[in-house]
């Protein structure tokens, strides 16, 4: 049978599963190696739960409200702009935690260092995936049923809360999920607030007491409250596309606001948009223009921007291609434990970067050492970009892994059989037919991973090798010492570049429709169909 | 010894056995077609030969070199086997040049460019070489999918249902043309078909293929005029079965009696086809048309006999029968088969 059958694209695909999801799925043994590991950090854990369950409660409630709302108001009234504010609401997607924090700090906004603060940034900047997944099911939502509504005798207003709302609750609920993820694995935000979370702890524990496993049990009780979430994120997602499925038909008509309430509609957005995207954007760029003129720009400035760039663009290259040999792997193998260990690959989605980084530590810790003993080559994966790397195709690999298995899917077996009638061998195929017509995919990962690994921080923070600094870190850095015009240009080019997928995403779904995964932010969208006839 | 040898060829999906036991050879040059219903194994069958499945049992031997069998698979991409898609499966990113290109790309770049522009030419499309295959028809698209099988002058050429994505207006005339391009090609065909009327106008031999084996081989005249079997007799065109008994040459039936091809004695089964029953108005009638179809050239009738049994008959259309006429139908003079059951 050629279907069990493990050949040498299976044995690749499985052994490039295990080197990725491996250290992920080693986090728990440090409980078995050091049993008593926390016990010097006695405080951490209930310190971190508790910030931990306030800033989930918090965030949670704030998301849910603030991108209901947005995506009701656009989906069922209509009013001046509202083409326009639908996607500017997108926006806020470009803004990393941190960013907004550094804004926020800058300005001296009273109580902002607080767990109430970090609630306030999250849901300011975290609202969007929301946002977009609420207006998604509103807009499927067929007429019909809240016309039943509203024949039965209940308002507009109310047919929506108790007819739309209900049925839309699975699709709110998987973004109040992604949302939820992004804040557990965020890092600079909660560490500029003062916010002792768990990623905060990690980064604590690791760096003032050196302690490799009191980092992994802290980083496997995170990982524990991510998965759940992912698990959650998934069932909500499966149901939401039954609800969607079952209100088919015609679309709801939107309704036509005028004199105050739509002036209302059309200010209170731009107005939200214009606070967490243009006002901090404004002051990032006035805060450049001050560094540059007064000479506050940190000298480690070109170092950070170029370390960044090389990181960044390594990763654009590095990361697709390891997903599209795995993703040609299971292809091509036809292998089933080849496709369950490619799935198992992905579990790296949405996991906070710091888990990561302390996962893929000890692995490369134990290589360095046995390579040490035989070479004497020294601190050859942990002390240099390697290490990094690795940290990023984990953390990232499913978001590439999205955006190409979309493609791949899309272009039939037989152009596969075809080419190798006529004499390609399997990596002809790959090199000859897929990658041509897997041009838009693959441009599409590497663009989000450019922009992932831009923005990362905690990963970066924790492995680094020496003067390996990066914007993300420079900003963080100077922002904690509270030297904001230094932040300041680091940081608009975190922003202005993360944009270039927000403006994407918006580009695309005008004509399909955009889709959120569980990502670390923009995630995988339905990408435009590429025309493969049949 | 035969160009293309299959022996005992066996490939199930799980519970499923596709193909069984298989016997199939085709000569150089031949153009053969399989023909049998959706379901029987015909594609299994083309899949295993190019190479795209394993067999469980049985080898396939091309051109003197086994392919496929105990201990020895060789990888589609080594086996000169060409293959046309039933949808052509035509690589989207590549023109037409591109395409029919695609299977030269270890030789050297002149030899390449001489194949591909006597290929374009073969199937007569050198001036759409630039284009992009997504402006062609669907009868070029085919032709494209046909050069870009024979460019790399392969050793066989499979076609799987090669004409099912095509009005059926168009059918007709491109399977000419494509019978035509594989025999100036001088190519080795193996075409698998659900159309019978395909498959006897096309091919130099037919194999008649069920539950995953071959029950018949031939040429089109013997398949369609002596059916091996009930199946094959109604599988291949329509068809009267008759109850009768056989003395010698002769075969007396409820219609009368009929030549038979190869003589036999004591009671059979006869396969008389539409076109080897004749009808008259004068006389005794012994049937009654209950339904006709005009088929221009010819009619079909559907007539209840006297016997209870509905019969089909074919004739020219130059004079026609009208519902509810009563007729009197015998024997024409054309031999029939006894069938084996």
């Amino acid at each position: 049978m050629a279907r069990g059958r493990l050949d040498g694209f299976a044995v690749a695909t499985i052994l490039c599963a295990l080197l990725v999801a491996g250290p992920l799925i080693g986090l728990p043994l440090s409980f078995i190696v050091a049993p008593g590991g926390l016990s010097r950090f006695s405080g951490f854990v209930p310190e971190a739960v508790g910030a931990t369950a306030v800033l989930l409660v918090g965030v949670g409630a704030g998301t849910f409200l603030l991108g209901t709302a947005l995506a009701a108001l656009v989906s069922f009234f209509e009013f001046p702009g509202r083409r326009w504010i639908e996607w500017a609401l997108v926006l806020p997607l470009a803004m990393p935690g941190y960013v907004f924090t550094l804004f926020a700090l800058g300005l001296d906004v009273p109580g902002i260092r607080s767990t109430l603060g970090a609630v306030c940034v999250f849901t300011l900047v975290l609202y969007p995936y929301v946002y977009l997944l609420a207006r998604a099911a509103f807009l499927s939502q067929s007429r019909t049923l809240l016309e039943a509504a509203r024949g039965l005798g209940l308002s507009r207003a109310r047919a929506i809360l108790r007819v739309g709302l209900p049925l839309a609750r699975p699709a709110i609920l998987g973004g109040v999920a992604l949302a939820l993820m992004e804040a557990l694995a965020d890092f600079g935000t909660v560490n500029l607030l003062g916010v002792r979370t768990f990623t905060d702890a990690i980064y604590r524990v690791w760096f003032n007491a050196f302690d490799r496993d009191a980092a992994m049990q802290l980083a496997t009780l995170l990982v524990s409250v991510t998965l759940t979430l992912l698990v959650l994120e998934r069932l909500a997602r499966g149901r939401a596309r039954h609800a969607q499925l079952a209100a088919r038909g015609e679309v709801v008509p939107p309704v036509r606001l005028r004199g105050l309430p739509a002036m209302a509609a059309a200010i209170l957005p731009l107005a939200l948009v214009g606070l967490v995207v243009v006002a901090p954007l404004a002051q990032l760029a006035a805060w450049s223009v001050e560094s540059v003129r007064e000479g506050l720009l940190a000298p480690e400035f070109a170092a950070a921007a170029r370390n960044s760039a090389l990181l960044a663009g390594m990763s654009a290259v590095l990361v697709p291609v390891v997903a599209l040999l795995l993703a040609y792997g299971v292809r091509a193998s036809r292998s089933r434990i080849a496709a369950v260990s490619a799935r198992t690959a992905t579990i790296g989605y949405g996991l906070p970067g710091s888990v990561v980084a302390v996962a893929v530590i000890v692995p490369l810790g134990w290589l360095e050492r046995r390579i040490d003993g035989v070479a004497g080559t020294g601190l050859l994966l942990t002390g240099t970009v390697i290490g990094l790397f690795y940290a990023y195709v984990v953390r990232f690999l499913a978001l590439a892994w999205g955006a190409i298995e979309a493609s791949l899917l899309r272009i039939p077996r037989q152009l596969d059989d075809a080419a190798r009638g006529l004499g390609a061998d399997r990596l002809d195929v790959l090199a000859r037919v897929h990658v041509p017509l897997l041009r838009t995919g693959l441009a599409t990962a590497a663009l989000l991973v450019f922009v992932e690994v831009l923005k990362e921080l905690p990963a970066t923070l924790l492995l680094r090798p020496l003067g390996g600094d990066t914007l993300a870190i420079a900003v963080w850095q100077a922002t904690s010492e509270s030297l904001f015009q230094t932040a300041g240009l680091p940081a608009l080019l975190i922003v202005l570049v993360g944009l270039l997928p927000v403006a994407l995403m918006i580009r695309l779904s005008g004509r399909g429709g955009v889709q959120v995964e569980a990502s670390p932010a923009v995630g995988a969208w339905a990408e435009e169909p590429e025309e493969v006839p049949a | 010894m035969s160009h293309v040898r299959v022996r005992g060829l066996s490939k199930s999906f799980g519970a499923v056995e596709a193909v069984r036991e298989l016997n199939l050879e085709i000569e150089r040059g031949e153009l053969l077609a399989v023909l049998g219903p959706s379901g029987c194994g015909k594609t299994t069958l083309l899949r295993v030969i190019a190479g795209f499945e394993q067999p469980d049992a049985g080898c396939v031997v091309v051109s003197d070199e086994v392919v496929a069998g105990p201990g020895r698979i060789v990888p589609p991409e080594k086996r000169r086997v060409g293959m046309v898609f039933q949808d052509y499966a035509l690589f989207p990113h590549l023109s037409v040049e591109g395409n029919v290109a695609f299977g030269l790309s270890s030789r050297p770049r002149e030899e390449r460019d001489a194949l591909t522009r006597r290929t374009l030419e073969l199937v007569g499309l050198q001036h759409k070489a630039g284009c992009d295959v997504h402006e062609l028809s669907g009868g070029e698209r085919q032709r494209v999918a046909l050069a870009r099988a024979l460019a790399p002058e392969p050793d066989l050429v499979l076609l799987d249902e090669p004409f099912s994505s095509l009005d059926a207006t168009l059918r007709g005339g491109l399977r000419r043309e494509v019978e035509l391009i594989l025999r100036d090609a001088e190519a080795t065909a193996l075409l698998v078909t659900h159309d019978q009327e395909e498959a006897l106008s096309l091919a130099d031999r037919v194999a008649v293929m069920r539950d995953g084996q071959i029950v018949q081989v031939g040429p089109p005249v013997e398949v369609y005029g002596e059916p091996a079997s009930r199946w094959a007799a109604q599988f291949v065109g329509e068809v009267n079965v008759l109850s009768g008994v056989a003395r010698g040459s002769g075969v007396e039936t409820e219609l009368g009696v009929f030549d038979l091809r190869v003589p036999a004695s004591g009671s059979v089964h006869v396969a008389v086809r539409p076109e080897q029953l004749e009808l008259s108005v004068r006389g005794n009638a012994n049937a009654e048309v209950v339904a006709r179809e005009f088929r221009g050239h010819d009619v079909l009738y559907r007539l209840r006999h006297e016997g209870g049994k509905t019969l089909l008959v074919q004739l020219p259309s130059l004079e026609l029968h009208e519902v509810g006429e009563r007729v009197f139908v015998r024997p024409a003079p054309a031999a029939v088969t006894a069938l084996v059951d």
